[in-house]
């Protein structure tokens, strides 16, 4: 996983509420058994339309996404996850995410970033004013910096240290290899097996 | 202080516990698929890794499937199902592939195999995992990076999330159906109102339904936000489990059966959210826009939009706000996927069905091969086709746009399915969840209808 502590860049203004899962990377794309080449399936059915905020030259080369409350809710699909990280985004600010989107983002190192509704709505209007603003992303002092302004948020200790470390979970969880044995010699025997 | 369900199951599992960091969870049962596997299995390879506990672990084959007889056609679905049976193979994990007769939707042969029981946690690369919960466990959707931890260490870390009570107060008036419930719940709380939390669905109507109306009510607690959902188990769950070929047997019959009555939320334990429902004031239910929580009665007209969402909403569907959602003609009805396809549906429909005609283009999906055996057992499938319907081969069909089953442009369709998302059912598609009470009704008249309509 790729490591987060700090990033700067400009923002994507995506103002719509409840953009499941679907719509950042539809099902016809989940075929693939790679992990790599999702950045073009993403938003594939918006991006059909050239007025679709994407496909702004205006916006060409931002690395945030700001989206809209409900974000990435829906199928569990890490898939999404990959489409916005391969197409260059490295955060998503939103003020409000889907569970299993938001679980995904912190395996792979796309910081996912809870603000309150006004403050992203405050966020969308200056990017929209002028899209080169800079936004900074600052997961060691956990805040958003935008403009001379400073917007904390909450992330929890330990994923924000693993983020920070870019960790795979994995290796962690093996290092109590024996704290699983002895559960496991623990378990009910009537509990099902599938052999 | 008392405990609910959810904190009871979930404090059973715990491996490690230490300060300042997620719980580390044991995990009963790991169900696999072939869409969300094949990158969690080559990051197993690149590590060296072994699957930790292929004997609590089972693949199937679904969402790719064609439900028509034959070899998959499309060459990337083909190589993803390839992928998948090589997997299993080379990783020892039980597979049930197109054509075996243990083969169907991921979340219907968990149950039926008697796999899924109460108390125990189940994870799936799928967020309808949810619908395991119906037997009074704690079962969630996972992504790729968490099947991958599961498959080498049999464990995930995580917090818990909080703890919502959903009371469905009274009983359900005749004709007013499981899904019918579960829509006007997420109508009622939205579609993120379930976000960080695990709902347990309580109440007279909750302990009426059968294991199937459970299974749909628990299926959809995503489309509320809630990634996992549950329901107390009881002597229903029980006389379902019974039996069945990983059911417990002979004494550990009776030792199971001691536990799983211990798995019931304590009568002082306190609820993070309590929502509550009269279940008198319900009727047959249906969506109208591009997200679960876009609902209304059926015998309503379409509300006036809320914001631009619900404008949006309208736009795609190709609908305007005061229409009655009673005229709403449809091109397709689709009967199946993990929240419809189970038995019980499929005879719903067969009732309805029978001695009549349908007037639109409506697939009939058994939700898996052991539910297709049932159905033609019971002769149903011959309702069906006297019907002017068609019965397919299980497989999560035209629930999702990644098999041969998909909607048209512009197509409108009534699914039982779970998701009435932008271009779910296919590229410019249009999507009205509704029961399998009310998709047959539609199947005759062409239009939304009501059985009671007919």
């Amino acid at each position: 996983m790729d490591a987060f502590t700090t990033h700067t860049g400009t923002a994507v203004p995506l103002r719509r509420s409840n953009v499941d899962t679907d719509q950042i990377i539809p099902a016809v794309w989940l075929k693939q058994v790679s992990r790599t080449g999702f950045e073009k399936g993403l938003f594939s059915a918006w991006r059909e339309d050239p007025a679709f905020v994407l496909n702004q030259d205006t916006y060409a080369g931002a690395t945030i996404l700001l989206a809209g409350p409900d974000f990435g809710t829906g199928s569990s699909r890490e898939h999404a996850v990959w489409a916005i990280q391969q197409y260059g985004f490295r955060a998503v600010i939103a003020a409000r995410f889907g569970d299993i989107f938001r679980n995904n983002s912190t395996k792979m190192g796309l910081l996912p970033v809870i603000l309150d509704e006004k403050v992203v709505e405050h966020l969308h209007d200056l990017v929209e004013a002028d899209p080169s603003t800079e936004i900074t992303v600052d997961l060691d002092k956990r805040e958003v910096r935008v403009a001379g302004e400073a917007h904390s948020f909450e992330i929890d200790d330990y994923t924000r240290w693993r983020l920070m470390e870019g960790l795979d979970d994995i290796g962690l969880t093996l290092r109590h290899a024996d704290d699983i044995a002895t559960y496991e010699n623990g378990r009910q025997s009537w509990l099902p097996t599938t052999v | 202080m008392g405990r609910t369900l959810a904190e009871k199951v979930w404090e059973q599992h715990v491996v490690r516990r230490a300060e300042g960091e997620p719980d580390l969870l044991f995990i009963d049962l790991h169900l696999i698929h072939e869409v969300t596997s094949p990158q969690a299995f080559d990051g197993l390879r690149m590590a060296g890794r072994k699957v930790r506990r292929p004997d609590l672990t089972i693949a199937t084959e679904d969402h790719n499937v064609p439900t028509v007889l034959g070899p998959i056609e499309d060459p990337v679905s083909k190589t993803q199902v390839e992928t998948l049976r090589k997997n299993a193979a080379e990783f020892g994990v039980r597979l049930h592939p197109m054509g075996d007769a243990g083969q169907g939707v991921v979340h219907i042969i968990g149950p039926q195999f008697g796999l899924t029981q109460p108390g125990m946690t189940i994870v799936c690369g799928d967020s309808h995992t949810s619908t395991h919960g119906a037997f009074g466990g704690i079962a969630f959707g996972i992504g790729t990076s968490e099947v991958e931890h599961v498959l080498a260490t049999q464990t995930l870390p995580a917090y818990r999330p909080k703890t919502m009570a959903i009371e469905v107060k009274g009983d359900l008036p005749a004709g007013v159906t499981a899904k019918d419930l579960i829509l006007a719940i997420i109508a009622k709380i939205g579609t993120g109102g379930g976000q960080g939390y695990i709902v347990e669905y309580r109440g007279e109507a909750i302990r009426k339904l059968s294991m199937e109306g459970r299974m749909t009510i628990c299926n959809m607690s995503i489309e509320a936000g809630a990634r996992a959902g549950m329901i107390a188990p009881d002597e229903t769950t029980f006389a379902y489990l019974k039996g069945r070929a990983h059911a417990p047997q002979g004494d550990d019959w009776d030792k199971a059966v001691e536990h799983w009555k211990t798995l019931r939320t304590d009568d002082d334990a306190v609820f993070d959210r309590v929502v509550e429902i009269e279940a008198a004031e319900l009727s047959p239910f249906v969506t109208w826009g591009t997200n679960p929580g876009q609902g209304a009665p059926l015998n309503t007209p379409i509300p006036s939009p809320r914001n631009s969402e619900d404008e949006r909403a309208l736009q795609y569907m190709g609908l305007t706000a005061g229409t009655p959602l009673s005229d709403i003609q449809v091109d397709t009805v689709f009967v199946g996927s993990c929240t419809n396809g189970r038995i019980e549906d499929l005879r719903a429909v067969a009732d309805i069905l029978k001695g009549r005609q349908v007037k639109a283009r409506t697939l009939i999906v058994p939700g898996s091969m052991l539910v297709k055996l049932e159905a033609e057992k019971e002769g149903l499938d011959k309702v069906f086709i006297e019907a002017g319907a068609e019965w397919r081969q299980a497989g999560c069909s035209m629930c999702l746009g990644m098999n041969p089953d998909t909607l048209q442009p512009g197509e409108r369709s009534a699914s039982t399915s779970n998701r009435n998302f932008e271009g779910r059912q296919g590229k410019g598609g249009r999507t009205h969840l509704v029961s399998p009470q009310v998709a047959a009704a539609t199947a005759v008249t062409g239009k939304l209808t009501a059985p009671a309509d007919l």
